[in-house]
């Protein structure tokens, strides 16, 4: 290496002579220039020529000064700045601050010629960044160049834009880049279309109105500018894969043009026809085809196609098979083609190359859930990998052996893990490792002195940097504890004593959050040992608070461990000599514990009630209201003190009086009342208190609190440690499907017995043989010879490290009251039959019968209906369905009986269905068909009424016969919130007859569009399966507001999240009321006034978050301001405003 | 996305740092160092990727390296690129530095910084793949050296130059241009600049979606512009 280095050395003398006379031939401009490239080679020759990093940093502190006068300086010309700027790009790549240049960066890409403008452009977009405020002087240069004839102007203006540039004045060049969408220059389309990716990446509300515009550049004559559409589309289908879906076949075409090589031969690389548009084509139909299968359909044969094509034998070959198979394996499965991707993943894992064995071993982690037959198959490749000399392909052998994980293999697999995580030194893989270590231990550990094992060993060499969550979830389980108290208490001794063997260690140096974990444990637990003399762990405690290793944050969990054993012990010396060492100390924090220490052991009693034994998990009331401070406001008040009024309200009548000239539509008259009236209305939450401390009750309570507050100080150090995140019932979760998925795959596996294994292993040298063991150990709950009796195993070994979940526990027993309930009702020898447990019973009785307790309580109301007509199908007349609606008569309340039009709907033979008559007046869609099979149709209509959004679903038969069990099942998602069920069963509906259900949406996170899916499955002959979805807007959910101007000025105060914008007026309307009736119809937006050009409408979003909007007119243009306590429903109402506006 | 590109030498002296991502200087540093050692560490006959967590806040970032004699260049990526795509695309890069630079090395890459960046612009845009062509990333190149060279002369003879990479960044390659000073004087240059469009020979790709005033055969016209000089 070092040859290289003199070499290079060698060279620069040779380099830079070449390089002036380059410049030589110049005229007028030569002198500078030669000077100026000569500094920059002479700044460089001397930094080579440096050998200490201090000596550099001298150099450059120096180069910095001497710019910083020469940039400032007035004479200094363009041509000199521009060399000025690549100095000081140099010296900003190396480190060094530069920021004084920054606006000479700007004033070259102003001012400058061509080459000037292209260095400050250049020096701006490695200098400054998106939200830089200088960044806001560049606009006007860009918007100028933009509008430039010259082509390079453009260009240059066109990468600045998508590189870098502010959100808020998108606007102003939004209308140029549009523009030049058309430009006749496919260079310049391809950067305009980059330039509004930009824009929706860091704005996607502002180019919201032009997405048809994109689809344009989808279909643009020139490949380049496609392929960059492809990025935006890429990002709208990851959030979105449904709005996208009938783009599903252009996308195909294109792949199947592209794969089938009709591209011009330029876009070849290596032979191989645009590759990298192969691959961003495959992602999106990956996005599009998961869980799709009719979209699927369309994009089964090109994907055969890509891979049958990628055959030569080169990386990017490679990479356009990988990327195939991922899209195999992400969309709807067809066999045929897994089994082709299973080959080529095959080939990857097996590939004498590098990469493309990480590759395949990352292509098997993602799949090994999937189809574990796969990781069978390979199991020697993985065993090979996980000695292999590349730690990354270890880590990601690891990452394999972590998802097969059961009961049976976690011990080799935990071992090996642990084995990689002593190796390693970076700080991720430590991390990443040492969690999914923690996380496997929990779930599946053997017995308690394992788990405890090998948790010391993941705190101790994971250390610090793990995620704080594992510490804390390891107390926590400890705290809680599990449903057996005997085996709690085993293991929480167990943990004691291994820790005070480790401390007995002299000298052995732990992380921090291990020694906290550690004093935790002892400070609950340590009495559990009952052999152990508690003064033992005092004295061990006490010589760690002497280390200097000890952070202060560990020697306050020490400190709070050694409080808790002293409240147990009558009287230690150890606490003694601690309170004396520790009272003078220095650091103020361990004298105030000591000094805690030192009273709470004065007075035993209360410290015994502060410190009860294992109460950890107990929960504390905390006066979040501070109630107890009613008193003290009052008497403040009492005194004269002004209320107290929230932060934005103080800044609101602040900007009302400061304002001159007031142009804020509603400020001035309301400035004066805001602080009369405005401030009662407003209810301070002082205010509020001060209302309710009148009951001298609270005040009491008040007092008791601040005891209780003041005392529980000293608990909350660990104390803290006891809310923990979610992860618990994440864990909970995960627990059933792993098992699940392992039964099913023993299942499989036992089917299709691989080739005995006995004949091989003979012919197999020593070494394969050991290999041969270690897979038999790792892909034991994998592999045949495991059986089915072993799986009750797993289900035990499982259920080891389940936590006690209170929720669990509420909710069963719910559910038993719920058995219970119908129980106790008067058909007594029906429970019988109830099925338990929820394997699937085809028996029809079996069926009939669990719809009681599950359907929701309009169906059954339906069913009553359909029983008590003449003319029933055998089944029904069946004797137990009398019981059947007797139950739901009795036991359940029925929302919607509506009798009368269920009667005629059912007698009706037109299948097209009609609203019941109560619906029939409130605002509502027509009926649409949502999806249909032979036997039945599904049509939809959304009722709007005034406190939610209706959905009414209409089930129609449309057979000669009955269909049985139809369910309709929406699927959660993630925007939506379906009140009530999401399911909807009807046991029976009548031949050529219409059932329907209702079911009130709530839209639980702000979107302008989305889709709530589901299916509905029936059985005629067969089960059959069919799938809807309904598209929903966030127009659904807005309601008008009705209030008056003066409501609507106070709400207006009391408002902070602005949006602006202002929108085109379309020629058909002129007026601002013909605008605003727009809004009005189309948006059900409620007008409340309007006074001249101005006008001000009022709605909100379900269930009441309002949206208040101001609109003026000027020269043709629509002026809208919104605001809202939701900070994104003015954007979305504004996307709403510009669709109407542009429509009309 | 591409979160940041990086070029090292075997010290870790950075030769070319572009960032996608804003981050401040120091983190920029920080992560240029981590990367470098991450690298380093790398044995020879290991694969060119290289997990590294939430380098940039988000955590699935990946490095993906090739080392060229003294110079690594690293791209760090989230998920949403493929890897043995971005293996490749590495290679355009410094196969089209190579052509520009003519034998490229790493002080090519010192003294013209701002030329590798230029030409990284024409291939990455923040931290998008623009352009994966290599003929036209060196034709994008190449139209901006020559404006370069046209300035460094600064002569009457540079003047025509400029004007005729002017008319040809306007109107397309492809097109011949003649240009002669009529007046000069002062800062300010007029030029008379005459472009002609000779009939393309028939079988070669016609890549410039050129302005259709020129037909077929020759069409010329005559431009008076202002150069700045």
């Amino acid at each position: 290496m070092s040859d290289v280095v003199e070499r290079t050395l060698g060279v620069l003398p040779a380099l830079l002579g070449q390089h002036e006379p380059g410049a030589g031939p110049g005229g007028a401009g030569g002198p500078h220039r030669l000077s100026a490239s000569s500094r920059l080679g002479s700044l460089i020759r001397n930094i080579t020529a440096l050998t200490s990093k201090h000596e550099e940093e001298k150099l450059i502190q120096q180069e910095i000064t001497s710019l910083k006068a020469m940039v400032s300086a007035p004479t200094t010309s363009l041509r000199l700045m521009k060399e000025c700027m690549v100095r000081l790009i140099y010296c900003e790549m190396l480190g060094y601050e530069s920021s004084f240049g920054y606006i000479h960066a700007i004033k070259l890409a102003q001012q400058g010629n061509l080459l000037e403008k292209r260095v400050g452009y250049l020096a701006v977009s490695l200098f400054l960044h998106e939200n830089h405020e200088l960044l806001l002087l560049l606009v006007n240069t860009v918007v100028k160049d933009l509008q430039s004839t010259n082509l390079v102007e453009v260009s240059m203006a066109l990468t600045i834009v998508s590189q870098i540039f502010p959100r808020e004045m998108i606007p102003a060049v939004l209308p140029l880049i549009e523009d030049k969408l058309q430009h006749s220059k496919e260079i310049i389309r391809r950067k305009a279309v980059q330039a509004l990716y930009k824009f929706y990446l860091i704005a996607p509300n502002q180019v919201q109105h032009i997405h048809d515009k994109f689809r344009k550049a989808l279909c643009d004559r020139d490949v380049g500018v496609m392929a960059a559409s492809l990025h935006i589309y890429l990002e709208m289908i990851k959030e979105n894969s449904s709005g996208y879906k009938d783009l599903t076949e252009s996308f195909v075409i294109i792949l199947k043009q592209v794969v089938g090589g009709k591209l011009p031969i330029d876009f070849n690389y290596h032979s191989v026809p645009a590759p990298w548009l192969q691959i961003q084509l495959l992602r999106i139909l990956g996005l599009l085809g998961k869980d799709d299968p009719r979209t699927s359909e369309l994009m089964y044969d090109v994907l055969e196609e890509s891979l049958r094509r990628a055959e030569i034998n080169h990386n990017i070959t490679y990479a356009i098979l990988f990327e195939c198979v991922q899209t195999i394996y992400t969309i709807y499965p067809k066999s045929e083609l897994l089994e082709k991707a299973a080959k080529c993943i095959g080939k990857f894992v097996l590939s004498p190359q590098i990469n493309l064995k990480y590759l395949g071993l990352k292509a098997l982690t993602c799949v090994i859930q999937q189809d574990p037959n796969l990781a069978l198959e390979h199991q020697m490749t993985i065993i090979e990998c996980l000695d292999h000399p590349d730690p990354i392909i270890k880590r990601e052998t690891l990452e394999i052996l972590y998802r097969i994980t059961n009961g049976h293999n976690v011990v080799v697999i935990v071992q090996k893990m642990l084995d990689y995580l002593k190796e390693t030194k970076e700080e991720y893989a430590i991390i990443t490792l040492a969690g999914k270590i923690a996380e496997l231990a929990e779930k599946y550990a053997p017995n308690n002195e394992w788990f405890i094992q090998t948790m010391n060993a993941v705190f101790s060499v994971g250390g610090d940097v793990l995620y704080p969550d594992i510490p804390n979830n390891f107390l926590r389980l400890l705290a809680e504890g599990f449903d057996d108290g005997k085996e709690d208490k085993q293991l929480r001794t167990y943990a004691v004593r291994s820790y005070l063997a480790l401390l007995e260690e002299e000298n052995v140096f732990y992380p921090q959050k291990f020694l906290q974990v550690m004093s935790w444990v002892l400070g609950e637990y340590s009495s559990l040992a009952t052999d152990v003399d508690p003064e033992t762990i005092l004295t061990r405690l006490h010589n760690l608070l002497k280390k200097t290793f000890v952070t202060s944050e560990t020697k306050a969990w020490i400190m709070a461990a050694v409080t808790k054993i002293a409240s147990r012990a009558s009287f230690s010396k150890t606490v003694d000599k601690l309170i004396q060492e520790f009272s003078s100390s220095l650091d103020t924090c361990m004298r105030q514990h000591t000094f805690e220490l030192k009273h709470l052991c004065e007075d035993k009693v209360l410290m015994k009630g502060l410190l009860p034994f294992d109460a950890s998990c107990n929960d504390m009331v905390v006066d979040a209201s501070l109630s107890f401070l009613d008193e003290f406001v009052a008497e403040g008040l009492g005194q004269g003190a002004a209320p107290y009024k929230p932060h934005h309200q103080r800044q609101e009548e602040k900007l009302s009086q400061e304002k001159a000239l007031n142009f804020e539509p509603y400020g001035l008259s309301f400035a004066s009342s805001v602080s009369s009236s405005g401030i009662a209305g407003r209810q301070s939450p002082t205010g509020l208190s001060f209302g309710s401390d009148t009951s001298g009750n609270s005040t009491e309570m008040g007092h008791k609190e601040t005891n209780t507050l003041k005392l529980e100080g000293v608990r909350k150090l660990w104390g803290k440690e006891g809310y923990l995140p979610k992860k618990e019932s994440k864990v909970g979760k995960e627990d059933e499907p792993q098992t699940v998925s392992c039964s099913s795959l023993l299942a499989r596996r036992v089917a299709e017995t691989p080739v005995s294994k006995s004949d091989q292993v003979s012919s197999l040298s020593e070494e394969e043989k050991e290999k041969q063991q270690l897979a038999s150990t790792l892909f034991v709950g994998l592999g045949s010879n495991a059986n089915v009796s072993l799986m009750g195993k797993v289900d035990l070994s499982t259920q080891k490290f389940k936590r006690k979940s209170k929720v669990d526990k509420a909710q069963s027993n719910e559910e038993a009251l719920n058995m219970q309930n119908s129980a106790a009702s008067d058909f007594g020898p029906l429970v019988d039959t109830v099925p338990i447990t929820k394997e699937d019973c085809d028996g029809d009785k079996h069926t009939t019968l669990r719809k009681p307790s599950l359907c929701s309580s309009d169906t059954v109301g339906e069913t009553l209906q359909s029983v008590k007509k003449p003319g029933l199908d055998d089944k029904l007349s069946d004797s137990r369905l009398s019981p059947l609606s007797l139950f739901a008569d009795s036991n359940i309340e029925i929302l919607q009986p509506s009798p009368s039009s269920q009667c005629e709907n059912a007698n009706k033979t037109v299948l097209l269905p009609s609203l019941a008559e109560e619906l029939e007046e409130l605002p509502h869609s027509e009926v649409a068909e949502l999806c249909q099979s032979d036997a039945l149709a599904l049509y939809l209509c959304k009722v709007w009424k005034d406190d939610s959004l209706l959905l009414v679903v209409f089930v129609s038969n449309k057979n000669p016969s009955a269909l049985n069990a139809v369910n309709v099942v929406f699927e959660k998602e993630q925007h939506f919130q379906i009140l009530e069920s999401p399911a909807c069963q009807f046991p029976v509906i009548e031949a050529q007859s219409v059932g329907h259900c209702q079911k009130c949406v709530r839209m639980d996170k702000l979107c302008t569009q989305g889709v709530i899916s589901g299916f509905v499955n029936y059985q005629s002959e067969m089960e059959t399966h069919l799938e809807f979805s309904i598209p929903l807007s966030l127009l659904d959910f807005i309601r008008p507001m009705k209030m008056t101007t003066e409501d609507f000025g106070k709400l207006w105060l009391s408002l902070s999240n602005d949006v602006k914008q202002n929108i085109k007026m379309p020629s058909s309307q002129d007026s601002i009321s013909a605008a605003l009736s727009v809004l009005h119809q189309k948006l059900k937006l409620h007008i409340v006034d309007i006074i001249g050009n101005e006008g001000i409408l009022a709605c909100q979003l379900l269930p009441s978050v309002p949206c208040l909007l101001h609109c003026r007119t000027h020269s043709g243009m629509l002026a809208l301001w919104f605001r809202s306590p939701c900070s994104a429903l003015p954007d979305g109402l504004l996307y709403q405003c510009q669709k109407v506006m542009e429509e009309s | 996305m591409i979160n940041a590109i990086l070029v090292f030498n075997n010290h870790g002296k950075p030769r070319l740092v572009r960032f996608y991502r804003h981050l401040a200087e120091e983190a920029q540093q920080q992560i240029l160092r981590d990367t470098f050692h991450m690298v380093l560490r790398r044995d020879e006959h290991v694969c060119n990727f290289l997990e590294c967590g939430s380098l940039f806040g988000s955590p699935d970032c990946k490095l993906i390296y090739r080392h060229y004699a003294t110079l690594y260049f690293v791209f760090c990526v989230d998920s949403s690129e493929s890897e043995l795509g971005i293996l490749d695309l590495i290679q355009v890069f410094v196969e089209t530095l190579d052509k520009c630079f003519e034998n490229v090395c790493e002080l090519d890459l010192i003294f013209h910084m701002d030329k590798v960046h230029y030409i990284l612009q024409e291939v990455v845009i923040g931290g998008m793949v623009l352009e994966t062509n290599m003929n036209e990333i060196v034709a994008q190149a190449e139209a901006q050296s020559k404006l370069e060279k046209a300035e460094v002369s600064g002569s009457v003879w540079g003047l025509e130059r400029g004007a005729q990479v002017w008319a040809q960044g306007r109107l397309g390659s492809g097109y011949h241009a003649g240009a002669s000073v009529l007046w000069g004087g002062g800062r300010r240059e007029l030029v008379a600049l005459r472009v002609s469009q000779p009939a393309h020979p028939q079988g070669k790709a016609h890549r410039v979606g050129a302005p259709h005033w020129g037909v077929q055969g020759a069409a010329s016209m005559q431009v008076l512009l202002c150069c700045q000089g």
